[in-house]
């Protein structure tokens, strides 16, 4: 614990959970999720820096993906506000959150299997015009516009070491490969915020370090990336900012190196496995893993009752 | 035996193997490429049919307002496929936001209130109850279109082996077979465009497709409408050779198609032409065959007709078979069309 | 908890309960002599039809005459079950009248009927059938149709449709009440089989309506061909369908799901598994109805109306049985354990749960329910199978299960009740042939305010 005021050059003002970033790219104020009784999400406001690469951590349990969900408009709140870029995104539907540039991947990867790679790629790119019926069966009219995705796509593939594959199934891939045409599926449509969601989760550790250099690119090309993680190694080794939430609120917030001293962190992530390294969390998370099944099994249940 | 053998060959281009490929080709873009549990096509097929015989029989524009024929005619597929827009809008509506067994109920049941309906004997007026609509009220205008007719612009190509062609029939197969490879053309091009993409996007995952920033729900609607205006043309073609009989469009037509899309391939271009083709030829084998083992007095005193309803236990039974042993069937590739859920 | 029952327990006292209300339901009615065999006519094309005054009433000596194209002529006479059939010599434009003067004294035909046209060419078979009522019990409109031409909602009481007028009373209201009640009761003990399927194995099982027909078929063959009482015979159907549903799983099922095939494709595999039994059925017996040869005209009056005693002991037999099937899955072991699979099959697996041997448990007593179902529809739609008994209720089944929320057996019973009585009730304002649609329209508008049904399970909506 501190008294003294740390600063920080992404925030402006003192560093502290909910505090005000100097150039943000997504505000969000008062955040509600409950299912029946049980508040999974409680967000007073928080502030997501622009150009940089923020993690979201917390225990299971805490309303991570929740809070996920609703800043991309999978999930509704019963109140809040937020925006990106001075947008107001309350109310938007999932796809229209897409369009605006905020574009998210999944935990459980949702590759579309019995596409190819390199299908599943081209879906990505935005206002395509031969994605409108009465022009699809008018080759002509969308036929540059596809040729220069194909292109893009084929320099994504290259870049994501997946060119190779370009004419596979999705469905062939190794679930690292899949992730990583994931993240590049998303890159297709020139996002302003790309949302990943556990990218570590399920792949092989001889990827781990090809996923990482592919995150820390999107910052230098101007993105922003706000990621959930429980591998505590990624999160030190390539964030800027972590943002720590547990019971549904954010109870902490600032740069890597000083978070993991942050007593209220250590108190809500570790309880009473005080010594534990963070980034072998095997045993506190097979625990942690039954308690969210228990809290996911009660909000269903609630959601009955509601 | 041999005559049984051509006689079913002779179903293979017949006007009602064309209807039930186009009303498959219809399904296939639900099922196969959308992922639509649409367990209604036979509310499609009777919306067409009922729309376009009473919009002839009613409306009839010929003899009111001195239309051509043919532009009659065309008023009414027309009127007919408007018709299957609003009952796909309607139906699409409320469903496609649920998960898709809520679409399999609610097709299913909207097929059969579509048929109570038409053959409730308060409408008999209207739809002719459940006796349905002679053929002499709505082909007035399809008959006198027939261009290969005496007096026909085309009447001088109805001659040598295409002599067929002059008769109704004749017409009715050519006009038929014509629309199914309009819809196999159109299939062909849509699913190889961006828009098909997204399609078979979604059968794969929903989810996935609206974090693109595509609209899942417009994407599906636009499936089956389209999908459901394949049916309702499907079921005009249908009641071309026949009469409108309403329970001709019972839940067990819906079944058939499904079995003629699945015994094609559900996700290709060609599978279901192929699967209602071959679906009419091998009702008509089994069917004759049966007749010829009851000529042979194989089954004792039972009727022939009895006998004759071993014809649909073979499909049945081809049906389970083809989905447990081959579910991409016979024009699918193994590893793109086995499907899943 | 609750271990005070054995796992064994359960297992037989359903059945025990059965029989002892099987003796009830049977009121030592022996079976009546021989009924004729479901008729079916060697012909192609033909006509053919019942005549009855009402659903339980056959007219026997009726003349009904065919003419048609070069110049064909037939003719039939009624039997002693009301049947007749006139073979055609192939398609074309026929007309089929009554000859009124053979119609006993007292009834009247509904005067749209006497002289119809038809054209034979899409089905080979035309059912025609002859509203016969009371004099003045047909409004002069031309609205009273052709009642039940193809035969195919719901059988024999389509001729009340020309009966019913539009003057609504109370009498009449109880009557549709109590109709509805006995209708949705029976419902609801199907319904609760294809729910207790769907919940444990995820299957919606299109072939359920063939288990219901199974259960009218097994009862036929008991009472009527083998000669047994009713009391026997219901215990032989539990016995069957039980067996029934057991072979569903050991020989389907099972094997689909080790397997691993998907959903939608097992949900294929019972619209096949629908089509092959059920045109089987008809293989078998025919495409008719076939008359129970058991005795059903008991009336009990009360107040202002007639009820069946038959009826009466349905609904009891029904409230038994699923106090009974509330008791097996709230109070005894394996009932929890099935519970406990629907909610999450493999929590249960990982809790020790032998998944299987819960879901060959749940289709053995789905097929005895369904079975009992099938005998009580038999009982409703006087004292008769078909075919396709199973097959026309069958929307009405998922109707329920759908309208109660899937899965949820409490909610398939409420969603059965209300389907039961919105049926049979719509009947005072709206045409009877309409009673199923609007069954199913209420089923669109439930599920478009609450998608989840009444009692369901809020699902995740995209």
């Amino acid at each position: 614990m501190s008294d003294t005021q740390i600063t920080h050059p992404l925030v402006d003002g003192p560093v502290g959970p909910g505090c005000k970033k100097v150039d943000p790219i997504v505000i969000a104020d008062g955040v509600k999720r409950q299912f029946g009784g049980l508040t999974a999400v409680d967000v007073a406001h928080v502030e997501i820096p622009r150009n940089a690469i923020t993690a979201l951590i917390g225990p299971n349990g805490a309303g991570k993906t929740t809070f996920f969900n609703l800043l991309t408009g999978f999930d509704k709140p019963n109140e809040g506000n937020w925006q990106l870029d001075d947008q107001s995104l309350a109310n938007v539907p999932a796809y229209k959150v897409a369009r605006r540039g905020m574009v998210r991947t999944f935990q459980l990867t949702k590759s579309l299997g019995r596409l190819t790679v390199l299908q599943n790629m081209l879906l990505g790119a935005r206002d395509q015009r031969g994605e409108r019926f009465l022009s699809a069966l008018l080759p002509f009219l969308w036929g540059r516009q596809e040729r220069a995705n194909v292109e893009r796509a084929d320099d994504l593939l290259r870049r994501f070491k997946l060119h190779e594959k370009r004419e596979d199934f999705a469905a062939s891939l190794s679930g690292g490969q899949r992730k990583l045409l994931e993240m590049a599926r998303s890159l297709m449509s020139d996002p302003r915020l790309v949302m990943l969601d556990e990218p570590m989760a399920g792949v092989n550790p001889a990827l781990t370090q090809s996923l990482l250099d592919h995150v820390l690119g999107l910052k230098d090309e101007g993105m922003s990336v706000l990621f959930v993680e429980h591998d505590m190694h990624m999160v030190r080794h390539i964030s800027d900012w972590v943002i720590v939430m547990a019971e549904g609120k954010v109870v902490a917030e600032g740069p890597p190196e000083s978070i993991m001293q942050d007593q209220a962190v250590v108190d809500a992530y570790l309880g009473a496995h005080h010594d534990t390294d963070l980034g072998t969390l095997t045993n506190q998370q097979v625990v942690q893993i039954e308690q969210e099944a228990a809290a996911e099994l009660a909000s269903t249940d609630e959601e009955e009752k509601a | 035996m041999l005559d049984v053998l051509l006689g079913s060959l002779g179903n293979l281009i017949s006007a009602e193997s064309a209807a039930y490929a186009l009303a498959a080709i219809g399904l296939g873009i639900h099922f196969g490429y959308a992922g639509l549990l649409n367990f209604g096509q036979a509310g499609f097929m009777a919306i067409g049919a009922y729309g376009f015989a009473i919009f002839t029989r009613f409306v009839d524009p010929t003899t009111q307002f001195g239309w051509p024929s043919w532009l009659s005619l065309i008023a009414a597929i027309l009127f007919a496929v408007v018709c299957s827009v609003i009952f796909a809008l309607i139906l699409g509506i409320p469903t496609l936001r649920l998960r898709g067994d809520y679409l399999a109920i609610v097709t299913i049941a909207s097929a059969e209130i579509v048929r109570f309906v038409a053959r409730t004997q308060d409408l008999t007026e209207v739809t002719g109850g459940s006796q349905g609509i002679r053929g002499t009220d709505y082909k007035g205008d399809i008959n006198a279109s027939n261009p290969f007719a005496d007096g026909g612009w085309l009447h001088w190509v109805a001659s040598g082996p295409l002599e067929s062609l002059s008769s109704n029939n004749g017409w009715y197969t050519f006009l038929s077979w014509v629309l199914v490879i309009v819809a196999v053309v159109l299939v062909w091009g849509l699913m190889r465009s961006p828009w098909g993409r997204v399609i078979k996007g979604i059968r794969e995952d929903e989810d996935a497709v609206r974090s693109l920033g595509k609209n899942v729900y417009s994407y599906k609607m636009q499936a089956l409408v389209l999908g459901g205006v394949m049916g309702a043309i499907a079921g005009i073609l249908f009641i071309f050779p026949r009469a409108v009989q309403p329970d001709s469009f019972a839940t067990t037509l819906t079944f058939n198609v499904w079995t003629a899309l699945l015994l094609g391939g559900a996700a290709t271009v060609l599978g279901p032409v192929l699967g209602g083709v071959l679906f009419w030829f091998l009702l008509s084998f089994v069917r004759g065959l049966i007749a010829e083992l009851h000529g042979l007095g194989i089954f004792g005193t039972m009727s022939a007709s009895q006998a004759g309803q071993l014809a649909f236990v073979a499909v049945g039974v081809a049906l389970v078979v083809l989905v447990v042993f081959r579910p991409q069937g016979i024009m699918g590739n193994k590893k793109e069309l086995s499907f899943h859920v | 908890m609750e271990k005070t029952l054995r796992p064994a327990r359960w297992w037989l006292a359903i059945p025990a309960l059965l029989a002892a209300l099987a003796v009830a339901l049977g009121l030592g009615a022996p079976p009546a002599d021989a009924t004729a065999p479901p008729s079916d006519s060697g012909s192609a094309y033909q006509f053919q039809g019942i005549v009855r005054s009402d659903p339980q009433t056959p007219i026997a000596g009726v003349v009904i005459n065919a003419s048609g194209p070069d110049g064909f002529a037939g003719t039939a006479t009624t039997a002693a079950d009301g049947r007749w059939s006139i073979p055609t010599p192939g398609p074309g434009d026929y007309t089929v009248s009554i000859d009124e003067t053979t119609v006993p004294d007292g009834l009247e035909v509904n005067p749209a009927h006497i002289s119809r046209d038809f054209t034979l060419g899409t089905t080979s078979s035309q059912s025609v059938l002859f509203g016969i009522g009371a004099p003045g019990s047909f409004a002069p409109a031309p609205s009273a149709g052709s009642g039940d031409g193809g035969g195919d909602d719901g059988g024999s009481e389509s001729n009340e449709s020309t009966s019913s007028s539009s003057s609504f009373s109370w009498s009449r209201l109880g009557q549709r009440l109590f109709t509805g009640l006995n209708f949705g009761l029976l419902l609801a003990l199907a319904a609760i089989g294809i729910t207790l399927i769907f919940g444990t194995t995820g299957v919606n099982n299109f072939a359920h309506g063939e288990m219901v027909t199974f259960g009218g078929f097994a009862f036929f063959l008991l009472t009527t061909t083998l000669g047994l009482p009713v009391w026997v015979a219901i215990i032989g159907v539990l016995i069957a369908s039980g067996a029934f549903g057991w072979l569903h799983d050991a020989a389907i099922f099972k094997p689909l799901r080790r397997r691993r095939v998907g959903l939608v494709q097992v949900l294929i595999v019972t619209i096949g598994l629908s089509i092959a039994l059920r045109y089987f059925y008809q293989f078998l017996f025919g495409g008719g109805s076939s008359t129970l040869a058991v005795d059903n005209s008991a009336r009990i009056s009360f107040g202002t109306f007639n009820v069946n005693v038959s009826n009466i002991v349905s609904m009891v037999v029904s409230v038994v049985i699923l106090g009974a099937v509330a008791y097996f899955l709230t109070r005894t072991r394996i009932g929890k354990a099935t519970r406990a699979v629907s909610d999450n099959a493999g929590l249960a697996a990982a809790s020790g749960i032998n998944v299987d041997r819960v879901i060959r448990i749940v289709w053995v007593i789905a097929g005895m329910l369904t079975g009992l179902s099938g005998v009580l529809y038999a009982y409703f739609i006087g004292a008769s199978v078909r075919w396709d008994m199973g097959f026309l209720i069958l929307l009405l089944l998922f109707a329920s299960v759908t309208l109660g929320g899937l899965g949820s057996a409490f909610g398939a019973l409420v969603g059965a009740l209300i389907i039961g009585i919105v049926t049979e009730v719509s009947t005072l304002w709206l045409p009877s042939d309409l009673r199923f649609a609007v069954a199913l329209v209420i089923l669109i508008l439930v599920l478009l305010v609450r998608p989840q049904g009444v009692l369901g399970r809020k699902e995740r909506i995209g």
